[in-house]
């Protein structure tokens, strides 16, 4: 072969490399989802599955409304928590954290994003539902907010990191104190990433099962009052796909397909988002 | 022993000096950088640094309004007294002091922000009243050669400015708040020979009402735009000194020293 032939050859093979492993990650997730979609469209569509709490078995219908709400309200106040500390005390790595105390913060984060999550869930049970003696949403909520913490910490800190220091140096040498420029110019300059961070936190957060298991514990009647406990659309899954009766693990399809919608909604937002304040 | 204090570099006894640099030594650790380096700077006059790549000249430059606070484990020795009032004594108020002199750096560095936010900035800052603040915005605008290219489009972001638009925000942005000296580094550097020309002739507006340092690799624009023009160089332990300092013209066409001379005519360096 001459020696063109060969690179043609070679750049063909590594082409058909790349590709080859391009689809052995995608085909996994692109299986799931089209499983996803297939077995919970129906239940999805099925009258009722929005608007109606679970019935009781051999009633017909019914639907999540309890788990609705109950996801929207735990991830809701687990992000009231856990965004603006997060947000905070990665500004704090990134602007003040260059000494013992910062290592010290990250360490504790990494150890936190090591961590099972159903960890979490001993967490928010020890912490809020022994001490109240009740299983509640808030106490779900906890847990959550502790595992969203160092997903929003660090990547708020990554963010800031990437402001050029000649920004900094710019808002210092007008005059301005060290925390205006902060405030002012640095946050700001770094929203995007900030917003993205948060919005991948709560995504995670929604999808989590093993947190809300001894926490929100679930409940079948739709309740909004924080202190109750509470359903969530991860512990319908997880519980009706055990069931034995059809109607259920149709319902659980269905939840799943909604929480992977929800997750890829707040995912696919916060790309616009980014993509818009970039401009 | 202490060494004779630069000459003031004009027989002009009464001249009124604004910033003056006494025997100043400078340290990045354990490293020296500057070593009793002085210089005296006139009000309302341009001042030049010039040197060879490393001599120090932007660590002198940002000693005079304390930015070198903003690296870690740096230190500074000696007197940088700005109207008698010495800025490295640990009291003095470092906010105050960068309010009264102001930076321009090599980079253009906006803020991400509005054209109009990136001048008002400062006077936002300062609490100045929103009437107050738009006089200024198109003051210093205005000061800058800029405010016919964007009265149009205040609102718009700064980062849609070319290079040598965004270097003469930069400018306006410091002019509003109204400082008395302007440091700048190599403000021209990452500009075509047209936005250069453009900030060497606001130098010359400029320097009316403020006093001005520039740092500067170009030898014809130390010669065309300063009135004094200090020549720096590293000594053998690597440290910056200043070799001469005095009026432009003698710097150029009569220098004393062999060192400055060797520099100027481009024997070395
Ligand atoms: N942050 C720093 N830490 C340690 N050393 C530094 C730092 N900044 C500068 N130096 C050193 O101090 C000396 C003077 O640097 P400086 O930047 O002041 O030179 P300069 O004259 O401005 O050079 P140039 O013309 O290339 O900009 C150099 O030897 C440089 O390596
Ligand atoms: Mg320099």
């Amino acid at each position: 072969m001459s020696r063109p032939l060969v690179r043609i050859f070679l750049d063909r093979l590594v082409a058909a490399l790349i590709a080859l492993c391009v689809m052995v990650a995608a085909i996994p997730v692109l299986v799931l989802l089209l499983f996803v979609v297939i077995k919970g469209l129906p239940g999805l569509l099925t009258p009722g599955f929005f608007t109606d709490p679970p019935h009781p078995q051999g009633v017909p219908g019914g639907g999540v409304l309890n788990a609705i709400i109950g996801t929207l309200e735990i991830v809701g106040m687990a992000s009231l928590l856990a965004v603006p500390i997060g947000a905070l005390i990665g500004v704090f790595l990134s602007e003040y954290g260059r000494n013992r105390l910062g290592d010290t913060v990250r360490f504790i984060s990494d150890v936190l994003t090591g961590l099972p999550s159903i960890a979490f869930g001993i967490f928010g049970y020890t912490v809020v539902v022994l001490t109240t003696h009740h299983f509640s949403a808030i106490s779900a909520s906890v847990a959550l907010a502790v595992l969203m913490l160092p997903v929003i910490l660090r990547a708020t800190e990554s963010a800031l990191m990437l402001v050029p220091q000649a920004l900094r140096e710019a808002g210092l040498a007008l005059g301005a104190p060290s925390w205006r420029v902060t405030v002012e110019i640095v946050v700001p300059a770094a929203l995007g990433g900030i917003v993205t961070g948060a919005l991948l936190a709560i995504a995670r957060a929604a999808g989590e099962t093993a947190p809300l298991l001894f926490t929100a514990f679930g409940n079948e009647i739709v309740q909004s009052n924080p202190l109750q406990p509470m359903g969530a659309l991860a512990l319908t899954v997880f519980r009706n796909a055990l069931s034995p009766y059809q109607n259920l693990q149709d319902q659980a399809w269905a939840a799943a397909l909604l929480l992977v919608l929800l997750v890829a909604s707040a995912n696919i937002l916060a790309r616009l988002y980014v993509r818009r304040i970039q401009r | 022993m202490q060494t004779e204090i630069a000459p003031r570099p004009v027989a002009d006894a009464d001249a009124e000096i604004k910033l003056d640099a006494r025997h100043v030594n400078f340290f990045y650790g354990d490293f020296q950088a500057l070593e009793d380096a002085s210089l005296a700077v006139q009000a309302r006059r341009i001042t030049a640094l010039i040197g060879p790549s490393g001599c120090g000249k932007t660590t002198f430059l940002r000693i005079f309004n304390r930015m070198h606070d903003l690296t870690p484990s740096t230190r500074a020795t000696g007197e940088v007294l700005l109207d008698g009032h010495n800025v490295l004594d640990p009291d003095t108020d470092v906010i105050q002091l960068r309010r009264q002199v102001g930076m321009l750096f090599q980079r253009p560095n906006p803020f991400p922000k509005s054209i109009y936010d990136n001048v008002a900035y400062g006077p936002h800052m300062l609490g100045w009243s929103k009437s107050r603040i738009n006089d200024i915005v198109e003051q210093s605008l205005k000061d800058t050669g800029l405010w016919d290219e964007v009265q149009n489009r205040l609102r718009r972001s700064a980062l849609n400015l070319s290079g040598g638009q965004q270097q003469r925000l930069c400018l306006a942005r410091a002019l509003a708040v109204e400082p008395q000296v302007i440091l700048m580094d190599e403000p021209a550097s990452a500009l075509d020979p047209i936005a250069t020309l453009r900030i060497e002739e606001l130098m010359q507006d400029l320097k009316k009402r403020y006093t001005i340092v520039i740092v500067t690799h170009n030898m014809q624009q130390a010669s065309r735009v300063s009135d004094f023009t200090a020549f720096m160089l590293m000594n053998q332990r690597r440290a910056g000194e200043v070799i001469e300092f005095g009026p432009t013209d003698d710097i150029f066409n009569r220098p004393k020293e062999s060192r400055t001379e060797d520099y100027i005519t481009g024997r070395f360096g």
